[in-house]
């Protein structure tokens, strides 16, 4: 039985990694990470690390790893400022709920508080942004640290999880023997699904006239896609996403009534304040997709899945919370449910969608006027990949387009910085997405803005020969917050236009291959070759510079004061 | 009345663990809420560890706050109790000077009718403890503060509910 032999602290985290189904880690070296790193260089072979140009590309692009396939993203760095690098990040994948483990080196545990070289208390910095984060200062508590921390970022509602490891844990030796951990006695990752609760939500349902779901990632984490589609389809009820919820069930879906809030569609957000029943799956009532509270579907029933209990009545008080996972929830609550259909009520969502579209998506998709618009680049995306595409965007203009317009055929592909709004987020996103699922066209759409936040990953992706296709909308203006400024600031651009360099030079520099787009004629030809293309390829396109994003629900108002121009 | 500002004790039951605390007063940080006091102890339960926070809050507040607690991996249950719900006691310690004890004999009369005690005495002061609620204790600083007091402490609330809590059974529940 005891087949143990001695190995360091550092070689422990690399056996560690492999024994959790590690392949790919991505990360950046440093003075109290090395002895980790000399495991890494041994053990090459069985776990790819990725040399990314800045920590906090490695933390976004285990976020795309994670968000694509699901697994648990690893990022890894020394300490001080390289632990400090990871927030962003951290932060980030805390408010997704993505799944996320961050190992960094700390000083050695003599010095632990004496403001050593490198030394950050990153542990007390990366509470607040952490699912769980832990210090270890002894080797042999490595195997059940990082047991743990896989265990807790996959389950229940995941999360990023941080383990901060001194130099001397990494030298010390230690009697290796890894066993998977399956459960903490103070840690409920799915809480127990009451059948009560689930009658009364079928009740609800099959009484409803005018019901309404919005669903968010909930259905992907818990992987519910299937269930979801059949709870759709056998209730026959209009179903509106969030941001983070999107590609749960294809596009195209008859059902699909689209995105709900801020610049969200304009039939869901309308009939939000309309429905007599509004059936939350795996959201969190966020303020950018509910508006004003106080006039958010006052009239409705709602009935809350939710995975986590906290966020029952956190924002927006329920009719019927239905706790458990989303898999579990939906498959048990599909016999109850009536087969149904509510072809009147799918009529306004029609209605609605027309004027929408005569007044936006028209002019977005298919435009007159001489300027380039980011729709029409969304829609040669769409044309070219067929909706197969993993779309990576970061926050502003460019990534409302690409939520609204992007169409999706596949779970997992919309990969955005939902909750956090992060800038920079995309690029180093994309190369994680693309080395997970190397198989899948993965395009990363961003903003000249946030696309210069993390320019030094176009290193990764020349190094590590990462196939991802960049597009850069570039409006030579911080976008939407300009679009702010010109709406409520009366046209005070106070620091939003951008003097751009020549970033086909700047791929260039980086040997990817790059082309620029600035006639319309030249756009679809463009992006047919960006697709075509084996290698990475690089594609900007000069849009429209003071081009708005509509519809738009400001801020304060309800979502059914949701404005077309 | 749920937007009523009530002071509510929250009790914690939780793995000991380096940082839960930074972890649970972030909670109240991040939401701008002031901690009235915090004690942390060993528990009925070996191992188990128990905060005490005394904050002042309305309910739809303490519900949500509780809820962020706890989801916190290594708490085991977080509760929310009424005054009413809980008996509490807070604890402090008067450091007085001697000579007051001798030369004025009503400050013996204060400390007999307010069930305090002398800790210690010595030829240049005294040390009073007093437990009891946070009225009691006040009362009991009024009177002496018209002496002199040369220093005064007093512990965070220590709270028992009057209903049970089923910490061992979670625990136990657990293991099954």
């Amino acid at each position: 039985m005891n087949n143990t032999k001695k190995i360091s602290g550092s070689e422990a985290v690399v056996k560690c990694l492999i024994a959790e189904g590690i392949e790919i880690i991505y990360g950046y070296p440093g003075g109290a990470i090395m002895p980790v790193y000399d495991e890494l260089y041994k053990y090459e072979d069985q776990i790819h690390h990725v040399l990314t140009r800045h920590e906090q590309g490695a933390t976004h692009s285990a976020q795309g790893f994670a968000r694509i396939s699901g697994k648990v993203g690893v990022a890894i760095a020394t300490s001080g400022p390289g632990a400090t690098n990871l927030v962003t990040g951290l932060a980030d994948a805390q408010i997704d709920s993505t799944p996320m483990v961050c190992i960094t080196g700390q000083v050695s545990s003599n010095l632990l508080g004496s403001d050593a070289f490198q030394e950050t208390d990153i542990v007390g910095i990366s509470t607040p942004v952490t699912k769980w984060n832990h210090q270890v200062t002894k080797a042999s508590d490595i195997p059940k640290v990082l047991a743990k921390a896989f265990y807790i970022a996959k389950s229940g509602r995941p999360g990023p999880v941080l383990i901060d490891i001194t130099k001397d844990a990494q030298f010390e030796l230690l009697d290796f023997n890894y066993k998977k951990v399956t459960g903490i006695r103070s840690y409920k990752p799915i809480p127990k699904l009451d059948t009560t609760s689930l009658d009364l939500a079928a009740d609800l349902i099959n009484k409803s006239i005018k019901p309404m779901i919005v669903w968010g990632q909930g259905v992907i984490l818990a992987e519910a896609e299937n269930e979801f589609k059949k709870f759709v389809e056998k209730t026959g009820i209009p179903a509106a996403w969030t941001i983070m919820g999107v590609s749960a069930i294809p596009t195209s879906h008859p059902l699909n009534v689209g995105m709900v809030g801020m610049h969200g569609n304009y039939a869901p957000n309308m009939l939000t304040n309309e429905c007599d029943l509004l059936i939350a799956i795996g959201m969190r009532f966020d303020d950018r997709v509910t508006g004003n509270l106080d006039k958010y579907a006052k009239q409705a029933k709602i009935i809350h899945f939710e995975i986590d209990p906290a966020e029952i009545d956190k924002n927006v008080k329920v009719d019927v919370s239905v706790l458990g996972d989303a898999k579990e929830s939906l498959s048990k609550i599909l016999p109850l449910l009536k087969t149904r259909t509510h072809n009147s009520w799918l009529v306004k969502f029609k209605e609605l969608y027309d004027i929408e579209y005569d007044s936006v998506i028209k002019d977005d998709l298919f435009p007159t006027k001489d300027g380039l618009t980011m729709g029409e680049v969304l829609k040669e995306i769409n044309t070219y990949t067929k909706g197969n595409a993993a779309i990576v965007s970061d926050v502003g203009q460019h990534q409302m387009i690409a939520c609204r317009y992007a169409n999706f055929n596949k779970s997992r592909s919309n990969i955005t910085s939902g909750g956090l709004g992060t800038m920079g987020f995309a690029l180093p996103a994309a190369i994680g997405a693309k080395m997970a699922c190397p198989e899948r066209e993965v395009v990363a759409v961003i903003g000249d803005g946030g696309f210069q936040m993390t320019i030094q990953e176009l290193g990764t992706i020349f190094q590590s020969k990462v196939p991802v296709k960049i597009v850069v909308l570039n409006n030579s203006f911080l976008g939407m917050v300009r679009q702010w400024q010109q709406l409520f600031f009366e046209k005070r651009y106070a620091s939003t236009e951008m003097v751009n360099p020549d970033f086909t030079a700047i791929a260039k520099g980086y040997y990817i291959k790059s082309k620029k787009v600035s006639k319309r004629e030249e756009l679809s030809s463009a992006v047919e070759e960006m697709i075509n293309s084996k290698d990475s390829f690089f594609l900007e396109v000069v849009v429209e510079k003071e081009a708005n994003v509509f519809p738009m629900i400001q801020s304060g108002a309800s979502v059914s004061e949701i404005r077309l121009k | 009345m749920e937007k009523e500002i009530k002071t509510f004790t929250v009790s914690i039951y939780t793995e000991n663990n380096i940082g839960l605390l930074n972890r649970i007063s972030a909670i109240f940080q991040r939401r701008h809420i002031n901690i009235e006091s915090l004690n942390s102890s060993v528990s009925e339960i070996e191992g188990v560890y128990r905060f005490t926070i005394l904050i002042n809050v309305t309910e739809t507040q303490i519900k949500k706050i509780i809820g962020q607690i706890d989801k916190q991996i290594e708490v085991i249950k977080a509760y929310y109790h009424n005054e009413d719900d809980t008996v509490y006691q807070e604890s402090c310690l008067f450091k007085i000077k001697s000579s007051l004890l001798f030369d004025d004999r009503q400050i013996q009369n204060i400390i007999k009718d307010s069930n305090a005690r002398i800790v210690t005495v010595n030829k240049q002061f005294f040390v009073i403890e007093k437990s009891g609620r946070r009225k009691e204790i006040d009362s009991l600083y009024d009177k002496l503060n018209e002496y002199g007091i040369m220093q005064f402490v007093r512990s965070g609330a220590i709270a028992i509910t009057k209903e049970p809590m089923n910490i061992s059974e979670i625990l136990s529940e657990f293991k099954n």
